[in-house]
């Protein structure tokens, strides 16, 4: 217990700088690394023919985003294809069949990291550097450009102005990603984590068997996996390996690095809002020439940390985390009954899939953070969770707001902010607003079609998955469980997540397609409407603050925003979930 | 028209520019460059920790092996035995226990906590510890000894679990008790600062010291 609130508070005091440098980036203010990387960076627009100048509006953004994203799979799928080449591939690694690397290359390209194979088996040093490690910077750094674009708009200085795309690419790629990969990478190699070129290593055991140890740029790919809430494993086990992540000091860092940019975002967006207030109260006072304006009021540390309006949605999705932390923590402990039958004491708690040096505490923690910050590692096994400690994974993914991938999280939960503002003003008779703009029919309509897309990808495809015969074999777990695998299987496709319940043999046409289609639309759809959403509030005129306007900088305005989370995930998921997790802890139990 | 033909044309010359540069400086450069890194100031963790014993590597400081001797501390299950394998007599690549090695791999069964293949394996493996073990009382193994950890590759077992196995390995080896919970004590590692993590052993280096005690190695 001790040990996990001390790395939660540890993560709180880290978030801030980290917040404050990014807000930096995403603002185009100055940073104390300009005089170097203003230069690498205009190289780069140079050679791209990039004018950073030029803005865009939200449908050239969201289309410029695509479509590079477009790009970047079209020449990734090619390297997966050609792998077998002997480029950079010491064990002699076929080229990847057809289905799989569709599923690949849309997986990593969505920010998800869904494998559908064994990074040792089916992956040459090529591919895992020029695909994997070079995806893993560019759809993180593309999320969070659209979380940036996404966070100008509601910002509304300008009416049509969201930023350009590729300089917020690469700015974010040179600025943030990679300064923090290089630093990042070498305390994990120091930790253990081995970095070379050389190929798998076979030694001859103290018992005079042979051993087949795996080797290769582990490091390079691990950090930025972590840092871009990617997920996806150099080898097929992920996280849990020691090789990837050997010590509880290598478990930490990995936990930091993906944790600590998703809530760095919601500081970005407390403070980008707070600016263009302050410039609008500063413009109000000398047009009215009021004198009151001048006395200074007394700011909180929170507020000045987080800025007013990212503090209610930083509190609300940490309330949420905690709740989904504690009950995954005390499931786990609980150990399993059926073993502690067979004989085996559950002192320990359930500690099958889960590695000895983590223990029930330190894995149950990653679970947590890695479905909520949706990044998809793993440092244990979550099919062999317990059945409630499994839901909660699960649960986070459907919810999607907790914190959330790099920036995309955010933006989930801005759409429910709208939603939950437009709902208190329904039942308290009030205009609904949001950061001082009128929320309206077309702005619902978004919000709504937004919040749909996500249960109806996952429930409608989990249905197709349990009635076909092609969906049915992948089920490897006999009774409810068998569901739960599936559901898990399209909640971590949609919410770009990209863990599973390893048991289920995904490496079929039908998975491969169908998990492929829901990554996609899960990233791609919700992205656009969220663009869409800011868009049309941009070009609103600014209301002012009355009597009746409904405050959403208030911690009462975080626990309706978490109510309504709640509400929308008992009305979609609750049915299902009680057909899968609930119904395999009751008969565990029984 | 002509207007729109060279504004598409100036956004894919941007978008392939980005891609490719971006490509180079991500996948090429960034790896090359931590790889270069690394072997200059951690040379040995960059190697992959490698454990050399007289000139010989006889595995790596993180990756768990299986053993099966009695005189040797053993570690968790595992689904893919560690990838340790002997090479059988007609030149294929066989695990310990007869079955055919699977090739490099990591990962567990994902035997969910209902799955009543979960129970069957532990109870087999209760029995053929207890069989090996005589002294250890059914409820006193301690859990993580008889439960497949999520890599398949788990280096260490938690001091209750080397406790355990302490009297067979005095018995098969013929060194002390004593002189085992300090080869134990030597190889455990704590926890961070008291608080982050739990206590390790690491069961390949207590057996590399049984080894060298015994002088077999």
């Amino acid at each position: 217990m001790l040990q996990i609130a001390l790395t939660i508070l540890i993560y709180l005091i880290m978030v801030i700088p980290v917040g404050i440098y990014m807000y930096h980036v995403a603002a185009g203010k100055r940073t104390f690394a300009d005089p170097v990387l203003d230069r690498v960076d205009g190289a780069i627009y140079k050679v791209c023919g990039i004018n950073p100048k030029n803005g865009m509006n939200w449908k050239k953004y969201a289309i410029s985003l695509v479509a590079t994203n477009g790009i970047m799979i079209l020449l990734g799928y090619i390297i997966l294809r050609i792998q077998s080449v002997g480029l950079l591939n010491p064990n002699g690694i076929g080229g990847m069949e057809a289905s799989l690397s569709f599923n690949t290359i849309i997986s990593f390209m969505t920010n998800t990291n869904l494998q559908h194979y064994s990074g040792e088996s089916g992956l040459s040093y090529l591919s895992q550097m020029m695909v994997i490690i070079f995806m893993m910077f560019v759809s993180a750094a593309s999320g969070y450009a659209a979380c940036v674009a996404f966070i100008r708009g509601l910002a509304g200085r300008t009416k049509d102005n969201v930023g350009n795309f590729f300089e917020d690419l690469v700015r974010i790629t040179t600025r943030v990603l990679l300064p923090f990969s290089i630093i990042g990478g070498l305390l994990l190699v120091w930790q253990g984590v081995p970095q070379n070129f050389s190929g798998n290593v076979v030694v001859e055991t103290i018992e005079g068997a042979k051993q087949v140890i795996a080797m290769g740029p582990v490091a390079a790919l691990e950090i930025i996996k972590h840092l871009g809430t990617n997920g996806g494993g150099f080898l097929g086990a992920n996280s849990a390996t020691p090789i990837e992540n050997p010590t509880i000091l290598s478990n930490l860092i990995e936990l930091y690095s993906m944790m600590i940019l998703p809530g760095a975002c919601v500081i970005t967006f407390g403070k980008m809002i707070r600016d263009r207030k302050r410039e609008m109260a500063v413009a109000a006072s000398d047009s009215t020439s009021a004198a009151t304006s001048k006395s200074k009021v007394r700011r909180s540390l929170t507020e000045r940390m987080y800025g007013r309006e990212g503090r209610s949605i930083f509190a609300a999705m940490g309330i949420l985390f905690l709740i989904g932390l504690g009950i995954c923590f005390w499931a786990e402990s609980q150990g399993n009954p059926v073993l502690a039958d067979a004989g085996l004491s559950q002192a320990m708690g359930s500690m099958e899939g889960k590695e000895v040096r983590f223990g029930v505490a330190q894995s149950s923690l990653f679970t947590t953070v890695t479905t909520s910050f949706t990044t998809g590692t793993v440092n244990n096994m979550h099919d062999t969770l317990t059945p409630l400690g499994g839901m909660i994974p699960m649960l986070h993914m459907m919810l999607n707001v907790v914190f959330g991938g790099k920036g995309v999280g955010l933006m989930n939960m801005i759409t429910y902010a709208i939603l939950a503002v437009f709902i208190c003003g329904l039942m308290i008779g009030r205009t609904p607003e949001y950061l001082g703009k009128k929320i309206e029919g077309r702005e619902m309509k978004l919000a709504a079609l937004c919040i749909i897309i996500h249960p109806l990808l996952i429930l409608a495809f989990s249905a197709l998955a349990v009635g076909t015969p092609d969906g049915l074999a992948g089920i490897t777990n006999p009774g409810y469980h068998g569901l739960s695998q599936v559901l898990y299987e399209f909640a971590s496709s949609a919410a770009n997540n990209g863990s599973g319940f390893e048991g289920l043999a995904d490496n079929t046409l039908f998975w491969n397609i169908t998990t492929g289609i829901v990554m996609f639309f899960g990233r791609y759809l919700s992205m656009v409407l969220q663009l869409a959403i800011a868009g049309s509030l941009m070009k609103k005129r600014f209301v002012n603050e009355s009597s009746g306007t409904l405050h959403t900088d208030t911690v009462g305005f975080a626990v309706i925003l978490i109510f309504v989370v709640y509400i929308f995930a008992a009305l979609t998921f609750f049915p299902v979930l009680a057909l899968g997790p609930v119904a395999e802890h009751l008969t565990l139990w029984s | 028209m002509k207007e729109s033909i060279k504004s598409v044309l100036h956004g894919a010359r941007q978008m392939i520019g980005v891609t490719v540069v971006l490509m180079l400086v991500c996948g090429l450069l960034f790896p090359c460059l931590l790889t270069g890194l690394s072997a200059l100031i951690f040379p040995h963790q960059a190697g992959g920790n490698l454990i050399t014993v007289n000139d010989q590597t006889v595995g790596a400081e993180y990756v768990g092996q299986e053993f099966t001797e009695d005189y040797y501390m053993w570690s968790r299950p595992s689904a893919y035995h560690y990838n340790v394998y002997v090479e059988g007599e007609d030149g294929k690549q066989y695990y310990n226990d007869g079955t055919e090695f699977a090739g490099l791999g990591s990962g567990s069964n994902n035997y969910a906590a209902t799955n009543p293949a979960l129970v069957e394996r532990a109870e087999a493996d209760i029995e053929a510890f207890l069989e090996k073990n005589p002294d250890v009382k059914r409820e006193d193994i301690p859990t993580d000894l008889l439960t497949a950890s999520g890599s398949g590759l788990d280096p260490h077992i938690s001091p209750a679990s080397a406790e355990v196995q302490i009297p067979r390995i005095a018995e098969a080896s013929g060194l002390s008790e004593e002189e085992l919970r300090g080869i134990v004590e030597e190889n455990t590692q704590g926890k961070v600062l008291h608080i982050f993590g739990e206590e390790t052993v690491n069961v390949l280096k207590v057996n590399i010291e049984i080894a060298q005690r015994m002088g077999i190695l």
